[in-house]
């Protein structure tokens, strides 16, 4: 009973959606503002909505009813409550309701604010968001619908949305439960962040395209969905890292990431979403790059839908098993859909949105902008040429053919290091017009000491050149990004006559854009040594050892102490756990425990490794058979990943960048004004 | 000036990137074949980067934990998930392939920890090359057991 009225709960939402749709069209259209307040009101009714159909949804998984098909997919009476309300999006259906239901929140969020200097902007900001909402509801109503029961027919049990014709309900025992992979603390949250940051990035592009079809052609939609932006972005980055960290934890092959078609899905919008946060800079300081902008949005939310689908289709072979299904054609239509008629909508707009500025110089900061920019698309077209050669090729020639992991860190690293190198020497070029001379002068002093890191290291026994090439990259951005802080911080504190430290709080508070970027930029950096030391340096070993005896790698001596087993019947896991002794140069420094856990329901093993970490490296040891110990021994793998820790050590140093730049102000500082022909009101602070 | 200065960077881009990309193709290009496809390719193929799917026959599963040499054998499954889909689902089909003695079948060696997955019925999904001897060498080996999770339908259920 319940779950049909959640079902139709969902359907009401659905039509109020289209009702919103169409309201705001006509609204615009005959230039009523009347239907355009009664659209918002149809599109912020629809929050409470599904958050009420939500509640329903999570109110039959906590309460086990297992006649409802998604409830029988992923919860079993063994779950505690937490999972249970975390396997809303454990499954596909409750995926796309939580994508619909973020969706939703957001553009109610966007709806309310007070619209004083861009009004023209809300029918078709409503517009287009409610589109999308519509397609994600749809998906729910009519192909993979949450809420559907079992019943027994003559064919046998299947799930049905209605009851069928002498269908005769089905209650399951029991129910099968989420996959123990996906029990993970890492894992409850990598799905809703890579989740906020692909819906977040639909407001930026409901604005974009409001933009187009009014014609208003200045920057007031970067600006006002400036911040939107950021946190879309933040969230993708912490999805990605998270899903990162997941794997390292708990997929047990000594790594984070692994070229998988599905991580590449979700790789994609974060690199267009990455360049055009910096284009859009562009756009708010130069008037420059406004084809580039609308083109880099349009990508990124073409991708964004592109990424759920592919992690939603099974189109694609992949460690991420997720079922076939047949919502796969209609995402395709909806992404060819949205995408040809927001390149229409750009192409008749285009002779509008000319540049205000030229460009002048090469080795200008717009320059350098649109290199990288140039650079980040170029990632993007080497991954989703990855992606999707095994179709070409199995199109042109019928021969399927893959490209594995070598194929993207090969073509990528030239791209990564390029970018690297910019990022040092952007920040110090200047706007405008700029030459090789300032910008030498510029970049001298700080090029100096970080050559010294490459030499050092080479003296240290390092020999690898693209790990020196790296450290020698990584080094000259730190050096030119304090470099620089210092510098301002110097002159302002001799202009101000303050405190060192405070005037750099002062001048970094200021312009938390820039310094926010650059505390960014340094964490990016901390990354990139972490990812060149796993990747170049990566050692690995393996054997069976009877009790007492021990493997050696890298200097660390492993020793094989002692194996226990037993079974949790309450959660339904079998844990086997070893101990095992390190020492490193003789020296006792702990005991590890690798495990198997076995969960009966599912009859599905994990490998849990036995982590020691430091900032130096980490000693990644995994259980991978045994033997009572009286009959033989256990075999071990054993990984030594050095400075991976920087990886995450970099993304907590991320985060704080971010949290830095987005911070609100508390006097926000006016905005220069310039004059632009379409400009309707004269822009005062925002 | 400027304007053909800027054209050719963006040239000198577009080509640096095309060579990466056609370059790295090249160097790391795996075949998707099927085990049909490997047999009837024959010695063509010895050699190259090839990934094979196929059904594992649980029977012949062989691992020595000290050496650490797993091998068993693969039986023939469809290459393309809508013939799958059409012949009843990935479960259906890894079970008949694996019955079906008439299969065409390929032994597979690998060296390295024994999967956690890999049992009867699992599909194996391997990249290696195919030697001399007719024997597949994986160097990576990728298991999906579709039984438990991709059913929709309950299996025991009460009326």
């Amino acid at each position: 009973m319940l779950a049909d009225f959640g079902f139709g709960v969902l359907a009401v939402t659905f039509i109020v959606t289209i009702y919103s749709v169409v309201t705001a069209f006509l609204g615009d259209r005959r230039g009523s503002s009347e239907m355009v307040e009664s659209a918002r009101r149809a599109q912020l009714l629809t929050f409470p909505l599904i958050s009420l159909s939500a509640g329903i949804l999570i109110y039959l998984l906590v309460t086990n009813q297992f006649d409802v098909s998604f409830v029988y997919e992923v919860t079993s009476r063994g779950m505690p409550a937490y999972l249970r309300v975390t396997a809303w999006w454990g499954g596909q259906a409750g995926s796309l309701l939580f994508w619909a239901w973020l969706l939703s929140a957001f553009t109610s969020a966007v709806t309310l604010r007070k619209w004083e200097r861009d009004r023209e902007f809300l029918p078709w900001v409503i517009v287009v968001s409610s589109i999308t909402l519509a397609f994600f509801l749809s998906m729910n109503l009519f192909f993979e619908n949450p809420f559907a029961r079992f019943y027994q027919t003559a064919s046998g049990v299947a799930a049905y949305t209605f009851q069928p014709a002498g269908g005769i309900p089905v209650t399951p025992q029991d129910g099968r439960g989420l996959n123990p992979l996906l029990r993970h603390p890492g894992m409850i949250i990598h799905p809703p962040m890579l989740y906020l940051g692909f819906v977040s990035f639909v407001i930026p592009f409901a604005f974009a395209i409001a933009a187009l079809v009014t014609g208003r052609t200045d920057d007031r939609w970067t600006r006002v969905t400036r911040r939107w932006t950021l946190w879309a972005w933040t969230f993708l980055s912490l999805g990605l890292v998270l899903g990162g960290r997941w794997a390292y934890d708990v997929l047990g092959w000594g790594g984070y990431w692994g070229w998988d078609p599905v991580e590449i899905a979700a790789f994609m919008p974060w690199l267009s979403g990455t360049a055009f946060l910096h284009s859009v800079m562009i756009q708010e300081k130069r008037g420059m790059l406004k084809h580039w902008n609308m083109i880099l949005i349009i990508l990124t939310y073409a991708l964004v839908i592109f990424g759920t689908f592919l992690t939603r289709s099974g189109v694609l072979s992949s460690v991420h098993a997720f079922a076939q299904s047949a919502i796969g054609p209609m995402f395709f239509a909806f992404i060819g859909l949205t995408f040809i008629t927001s390149v229409s909508l750009l192409m008749w707009r285009w002779p509008d949105l000319k540049s205000e500025t030229e460009m002048k110089s090469m080795l200008s900061r717009e320059a350098f902008f649109l290199l990288n920019n140039l650079l980040f698309l170029s990632v993007l077209v080497v991954c989703f040429w990855g992606v999707i050669f095994p179709l070409i090729s199995e199109l042109t020639t019928g021969q399927k053919v893959t490209v594995g992991p070598p194929f993207y860190e090969r073509a990528n690293a030239p791209i990564f290091g390029t970018l690297m190198a910019l990022m040092g020497i952007a920040p110090l070029s200047a706007w405008g017009k700029s030459t090789a001379l300032t910008l030498g002068r510029a970049l001298w002093k700080p090029t100096l000491p970080a050559l010294l890191v490459p030499i050092l290291a080479y003296l240290a026994g390092f020999t690898n050149w693209i790990a020196l090439t790296g450290f020698f990259l990584v080094a000259f951005v730190i050096f030119v990004t304090l470099f620089d802080t210092y510098r301002g911080a110097r002159a302002r504190q001799r202009a101000q006559n303050e405190h060192f430290l405070t005037a750099l709080g002062r001048l970094a508070s200021r312009n938390r854009r820039r310094y926010g970027g650059y505390l960014i930029h340094i964490s990016m950096m901390l990354m990139a040594v972490g990812i060149l030391g796993i990747e170049l340096f990566q050692t690995e070993t393996q054997g069976t050892l009877a009790q007492g005896d021990s493997l050696q790698l890298s200097g660390y001596q492993v020793q094989y102490k002692e194996v226990a087993s037993w079974d949790d019947q309450a959660a339904g896991v079998n844990y086997t756990r070893a101990v095992v002794e390190v020492y490193k140069d003789g020296k006792w420094l702990g005991e590890l425990h690798p495990r198997i856990d076995h969960y009966f329901d599912s009859q599905q093993t994990m490998t849990i490794p036995g982590l020691r970490s430091t900032l130096q490296d980490d000693l990644y040891i995994l259980l991978v058979d045994w033997q009572p110990v009286s009959a033989g021994g256990a075999t071990f793998k054993i990984y030594h990943n050095p400075l991976v820790n920087w990886l995450w050590i970099g993304s907590l140093v991320f985060l704080a960048g971010m949290l830095f730049t987005s911070w609100p102000d508390r006097d926000p500082s006016p905005i220069p004004v310039r004059a632009g022909k379409h400009v309707r009101q004269p822009a005062a602070a925002d | 000036m400027q304007r053909t200065k800027f054209i050719l960077g963006g040239l000198f881009i577009l080509a640096a990137v095309i060579y990466l990309i056609v370059s790295s193709t090249q160097a790391s290009a795996e075949y998707f074949m099927t085990i049909d496809e490997v047999k009837a390719e024959g010695g063509s193929v010895i050699g190259k980067s090839l990934r094979v799917s196929g059904a594992v026959v649980g029977d012949t599963i062989e691992y020595d934990p000290q050496s650490l040499t797993l091998s068993f054998d693969v039986a023939h499954v469809p290459g393309d998930n809508a013939d799958i889909e059409a012949q009843g689902g990935l479960a259906k089909v890894l079970h008949e392939a694996v019955i079906d003695s008439t299969r065409a079948r390929i032994k597979v060696v690998y060296t390295g920890p024994k999967p956690d997955l890999l049992r009867d019925e699992a599909q194996a999904i391997m990249t290696g090359r195919l030697g001399e001897d007719g024997v597949f060498y994986a160097d990576e080996l990728l298991l999906k057991c579709p039984t438990k999770y991709e059913e929709a339908v309950p299996e025991q259920v009460e009326g």
